[in-house]
């Protein structure tokens, strides 16, 4: 490793980068899945601030859920939840793919798009019940 | 004829320094994480519109609390190793890529205890 990509004196040649592609679903599914999982780990910063919250008082309390409800707090929330929904289905299209299942293209296509309409659908369920939960649905 | 050491060749493991345990747990959690997302999102769902001592005694029972401490440790060693994954992708020069697997371990370790810490606190 003498020298790296970015700081090589002579212009090497490169393959094709995501901007040449066509985006067939599958491909999508796959970027989104890497973006979904990077946010939800900054999402786990929501979970630990609610658990310390909890743990710490009610002020503390009061203040995470004055942040929640903020329209920022209920887009956040609002992403948060899709990228759960999105990261779970997507994922056991993953784990059947460990096992050898869903690879034939049509069903790989379907999968794919089945996951997006899922995710979309499985975060407005989400927000409908929790407002439903807070009497305001 | 092999320069490496039988303790090498035994291990197996060649220049990457490991073998399957990362693919292997990251998958394991994922499984384990399915039943665990879903009591979460329950959870979080019921969790909306209540009371601080709603709240407190929800994560106070012993069944909510473990269920808890279940998915928080599941989730931070999926993210930890996904998010080595998405490092090992994108960055190559072996600086940056070190510093920031060694952040990534800090995010892992910082969220798990504040999380473990204060569930602790609040079921106990």
């Amino acid at each position: 490793m003498a020298d790296s990509p970015q700081t090589s004196a002579h212009a090497r040649p490169l393959s094709p980068f995501v901007s040449i592609y066509r985006w067939p679903v599958t491909m999508a599914a796959s970027i989104t899945h890497r973006v979904t999982g990077v946010g939800l780990a900054l999402g786990m910063i929501l979970v630990a601030w609610l658990l310390i919250a909890v743990a710490t008082g009610p002020g503390a309390y009061d203040s995470f859920v004055g942040c929640a409800q903020s329209i920022v707090g209920r887009l956040v929330l609002f992403g948060f939840a899709w990228a759960v929904v999105f990261h779970f289905f997507n994922g056991i299209r993953h784990l059947a793919w460990d096992i050898g299942f869903g690879f034939k293209l049509p069903t790989a296509l379907g999968t794919g798009v089945a996951v997006y309409v899922l995710s979309i659908l499985g975060a407005i369920a989400i927000f409908a019940w929790g407002y439903h939960q807070a009497g305001l649905l | 004829m092999s320069i490496r050491t039988p303790f090498s060749r035994v291990q197996g493991l060649g220049a990457s320094h490991s073998g399957t345990e990362h693919f292997w747990r990251e998958r394991a959690t994922s499984v384990a994480l399915l039943p665990l997302t879903a009591w979460f999102v329950y959870a979080a769902i019921h969790l909306v519109g209540q009371s601080y001592q709603d709240a407190f005694t929800f994560l106070h029972e012993p069944v909510n609390a473990i269920l808890m401490l279940l998915f928080v440790i599941a989730s931070v060693v999926h993210m930890t190793l996904g998010i080595q994954v998405v490092i090992e992708d994108y960055v190559h020069t072996e600086g940056s890529k070190l510093v920031l697997f060694l952040l990534n371990k800090a995010f892992g370790w910082i969220i798990g205890v504040a999380c473990v810490f204060s569930i602790l606190r609040i079921a106990l």
